[in-house]
């Protein structure tokens, strides 16, 4: 298996706050990280900083072989990554939007096309593809987040809490579209549900107060308790 | 490379999705088309006069450099306007993670942007310049002075959208980003009447008023100083955007 994301030591303070505290994690093709925590335990500043949105104050974060920090064209070409709130230019139509963000990721010119028809495909939004973003529902606006991460084929995905806001039946889309990337991807994605991780994740990691306190595959944890116990668990022995 | 031009072609179309854009084609258009016709009853009326001058102010004179003049005062006013939502917005709004975490050098992000708003204040200027090249159905120009105008005011709105982008960088809201950009710019062109208080005028204020060197351009003085002002003044603003932008992800 080839090592996609390989984060060492990743520490992240805000002044004097100590957000992220010496995290340290690896994922491979195929594999699906599902990533726990409470409310500002770290979550979306560990991915921020895997996406090279902010810089670590210490540590290091290779993807797909290539350093962040040093070289960081290299590294966010195998990256696709949808952020808390889906990054969309609401004055753009669907269509329109995905072809820059192709462009923008150096799809060659003569594939955009057909990379944003496996994109709309793949997220369904084949039929709003003429509509305009500001217009579209909240969940058709969390699909087209998520299109924008996977139109330009990447090794890597990084999803922050791709669920929130959606109906129970965009939920069950959505997790069927990450399981179906984590066949040829590797995937990492937060989030606050723990039974969508058991559902979707091969592997779990769960993050309390900036600190790795369990990173482990989910079919290693121990079957006769369930994750909600485990999380539980852990975070009262804080 | 490729990329500066993705996203400057992007950030054209988009001024152009909002009604910002063809409000000021507009309202520029109208204002200056006004004030144009103006100039060209003025000189109709002087004309008798001006046939009897020696050395008397041609057509060009009495039309071309008062619209680029005023031209200009008003680009002052509008370019913050353009520019405020560049980086800002991308900012408020939490699309500027697309950019960021797409294999884009900071360098790219922000020459794109300026070249996309580039385009937009290039293309009013254009249109400024067809006015006085309409009088060439029923007179002559002297194309010498309008080129010398058109250069001057094309390297005017150079310099006002390269710090309005930097103002865009900083600012935490596109009116600050707007207000701080007109501040600055309009410091920066009253600067040379201060010069004229004193009997001893200050020979940097006079350097760094952005009226000045634009005049003097204008007046047909093409020098290499005055453009390399402009320049200065337009990498100055570009590179400091950058280096605001290289310190977004280690913020707070």
């Amino acid at each position: 298996m080839t090592v996609l994301i390989s984060a060492k030591q990743l520490t992240r303070y805000y002044g004097k706050h100590c957000a992220v505290n010496n995290v340290s994690f690896s994922l491979a093709r195929g594999q699906i990280l599902g990533f726990l925590g409470e409310n500002g335990a770290g979550k979306t500043t560990t991915l921020q900083m895997l996406c090279g949105n902010l810089a670590p104050s210490s540590g290091e974060i290779l993807i797909n072989g290539f350093d962040m920090l040093t070289q960081p064209k290299l590294a966010k070409r195998s990256l696709g990554y949808v952020p808390d709130t889906p990054p969309l230019y609401k004055e753009l139509s669907v269509d329109e939007f995905l072809r820059y963000c192709a462009q923008l990721h150096g799809v060659p010119k003569a594939d955009i096309t057909a990379a944003v028809q496996l994109a709309k495909q793949r997220c369904g939004l084949s039929e709003v593809a003429n509509r305009l973003i500001g217009v579209l529902s909240k969940g058709f606006q969390q699909r087209i987040g998520i299109a924008q991460a996977i139109v330009h084929n990447p090794d890597v995905i990084v999803l922050d809490e791709p669920t929130v806001g959606l109906d129970p039946l965009q939920i069950i889309e959505i997790r069927s579209l990450i399981r179906e990337l984590g066949q040829e991807h590797g995937v990492i994605f937060s989030t606050h549900i723990l039974s969508e991780v058991q559902e979707v994740c091969t592997d779990v990691m769960i993050i309390q107060q900036g600190a790795c306190v369990l990173n482990a595959r989910i079919d290693e944890l121990p079957a006769e308790k369930s994750l909600e116990t485990i999380f539980i668990d852990l975070m009262q022995a804080q | 490379m490729n990329m500066i031009l993705v996203i400057a072609v992007r950030e054209f179309k988009t001024l152009f999705l909002s009604p910002l854009a063809w409000t000021i084609l507009a309202i520029l258009q109208f204002i200056l088309a006004f004030l144009f016709l103006k100039q060209v009853e003025t000189f109709i009326m002087i004309q008798p006069q001006l046939a009897t001058m020696d050395n008397a102010p041609s057509l060009t004179d009495i039309t071309v450099t008062p619209l680029f003049g005023i031209a200009a005062i008003i680009l002052l006013l509008v370019t913050p306007l353009l520019t405020m939502r560049l980086i800002c917005e991308e900012r408020r709004n939490k699309t500027l993670s697309l950019l960021l975490s797409a294999p884009l050098s900071n360098t790219d992000i922000i020459i794109g942007k300026y070249l996309g708003s580039l385009g937009l204040l290039a293309l009013i200027v254009l249109l400024i310049t067809l006015m006085p090249l309409s009088l060439l159905i029923g007179g002559t120009l002297d194309f010498g002075k309008l080129f010398a105008n058109l250069l001057a005011l094309l390297l005017l709105a150079g310099a006002f959208s390269s710090l309005g982008l930097f103002m865009s960088c900083v600012a935490g809201h596109p009116t600050v980003a707007a207000m701080g950009a007109f501040g600055a710019l309009f410091l920066l062109w009253i600067l040379d009447w201060s010069a004229g208080l004193t009997d001893k005028p200050s020979e940097l204020f006079k350097y760094l008023s952005t009226l000045r060197h634009f005049q003097n351009i204008q007046s047909g003085l093409i020098n290499t100083a005055d453009i390399a002002y402009f320049m200065l003044f337009i990498s100055l603003f570009i590179l400091l955007s950058i280096r605001r932008l290289d310190k977004e992800h280690l913020q707070k």
